[in-house]
């Protein structure tokens, strides 16, 4: 029996998407079987994000009301032959499943996989309830802002109300100089006020656009920043202890350098 | 002496009469004064139809024999009943249970705490959570939200934390945004208090000389 994560955020944009297709992918990357489930319905993305979108034929409202069987649903990724996507559909909208639904499916793939990856779409609302029903734990994306921690620290209420205690946080796009000038939110000051486990940091980095926009998920380049922060959040889900990279001063100075030399 | 101290008063009320017996002298003046009023000085108002009696003994404790020989002389006037014989002592045990209610718990943006009473938060309140109470809030841990104190309109109420960063702090009617109006960003261990419809805060050991009564029975 695998273990069902949902990515999650309550604030649009702070990377919900992107962190569930990097870890996804990560996760295949160090050997384990993945399925990633979009619930994003009526506004998917994490297809796109993989570059799978024009191998759609069946989606997940298509599974939930029965017109087709789960695997037909299922798409293989390109670069791995064990991780999948279960795309959500375009046409419908949050209402059209029901948290039982979900569940009833998440729990069928947590039967073959090693763990199965939940996109959560942004907001509080149905999408939500429905994306958190077949969880087994979360993650919690939140950007140095002070609106995406408020959304998170919502969030993680909501969570703790639906009894998904222990939630995991990624703090993403994180900018070590402007940190170190005191013109961004503090990652210790985060912390404090979400008071759950650190599981990444993510740096800013160019190569997360880049990389969505032509449909190949960031980890599979070995060089950019986030790719490594995003490995190191895989290899902490399966259990290593991996130190965090971007808090300390002396490697932002020493992976600049990285960067000077892997990206020029 | 100029006047003999009455060690039993007699008390009408709408549900009959209420025997409030003095709590500081001994019992065996106690007993004869009781006797004395039901047999001799009393007698007139106490004749009639049947009546319910309520006896109060103040701070006074009594063994069951005690109880039995103050039963034993009411009844004798027949038409008295008893109906109940307690002392504060019961009374306060039964009030103090919920005067301060402590909670450990995270109150996160989104969610409401209110007590009525003090309350003692171990724990947080984060950016858009809400704690209100119709007494005192006391916080061992960060305030960073709101919190509203005497809600029902307690100015005496105050609130305390180990870390004063509220977004907004309320006390019965008055309203205190403390980042603006105080010019500091933030506080440890104070707390805030009214002064004449004004917000205060001062450092928490000063709670007693403030608030003397804080926390009080």
């Amino acid at each position: 029996m695998g273990e069902a994560i949902v990515i999650t955020s309550g604030k649009g944009g702070v990377g919900k998407t992107t962190s569930s297709a990097n870890i996804g992918t990560a996760l295949a990357l160090l050997g384990k079987k993945v399925c990633m489930v979009d619930t994003d319905i009526g506004l998917r993305n994490l297809d796109v994000v993989m570059g799978l979108e024009n191998r759609i034929i069946y989606d997940l409202v298509d599974v939930a009301e029965g017109r087709c069987r789960l695997n037909q649903a299922m798409i293989k990724d390109k670069r791995f032959d064990e991780l999948y996507l279960l795309p959500a559909a375009q046409t419908k909208d949050k209402d059209s499943v029901t948290p039982d639904q979900i569940r009833e499916i998440i729990l069928e793939l947590k039967k073959d996989f090693d763990f199965v990856i939940i996109d959560c779409p942004a907001g509080i609302e149905q999408g939500f309830k429905n994306a958190i029903a077949g969880a087994d734990s979360a993650i919690v994306v939140t950007t140095p802002e002070n609106a995406a921690v408020r959304d998170a620290d919502r969030i993680i209420g909501l969570l703790e109300a639906q009894k998904l205690r222990g939630a995991k946080l990624i703090i993403n796009r994180v900018r070590a100089n402007m940190m170190k000038n005191g013109d961004m939110l503090d990652i210790d000051e985060i912390c404090q006020i979400l008071a759950i486990d650190l599981i990444g940091v993510v740096p800013d980095d160019e190569h997360v656009i880049k990389a969505a926009n032509s449909g190949e998920p960031t980890v599979m380049s070995a060089t950019s920043r986030a790719s490594i922060a995003y490995r190191n959040i895989a290899r902490r889900i399966v259990g290593d202890a991996v130190p965090l990279m971007a808090l300390d001063e002396k490697k932002g100075a020493f992976t600049k350098l990285k960067k000077l030399f892997g990206l020029g | 002496m100029a006047a003999i101290k009455h060690l039993v008063t007699i008390k009408g009320v709408k549900e009959g009469l209420i025997f409030l017996l003095d709590d500081t002298c001994n019992f065996e003046s106690l007993i004869k004064d009781l006797r004395n009023k039901l047999t001799k000085t009393h007698q007139n108002i106490l004749s009639g139809p049947d009546i319910q009696v309520q006896v109060r003994l103040g701070k006074r404790t009594i063994s069951e024999t005690q109880k039995q020989i103050i039963t034993d002389i009411i009844a004798k006037r027949g038409n008295l009943i008893i109906r109940s014989m307690d002392s504060e002592f019961d009374l306060v045990k039964v009030n103090d249970q919920p005067k301060l209610k402590m909670m450990k718990t995270i109150i996160r943006s989104g969610q409401t705490i209110h007590h009525d009473g003090d309350i003692l938060i171990l724990g947080d309140v984060n950016p858009g959570g809400t704690i209100t109470s119709t007494h005192d809030i006391y916080i061992l841990g960060s305030l960073r939200g709101m919190a509203h104190a005497g809600i029902n309109g307690n100015e005496q109420s105050i609130i305390a934390s180990s870390h004063m960063k509220p977004t907004q702090l309320r006390i019965a009617g008055i309203i205190s945004r403390p980042p603006d109006e105080w010019g500091i960003e933030e506080a440890f261990m104070e707390f805030a208090y009214l002064s004449e419809g004004q917000m205060k805060i001062d450092k928490v050991v000063n709670i007693h000389r403030v608030r003397p009564d804080a926390l009080e029975l």
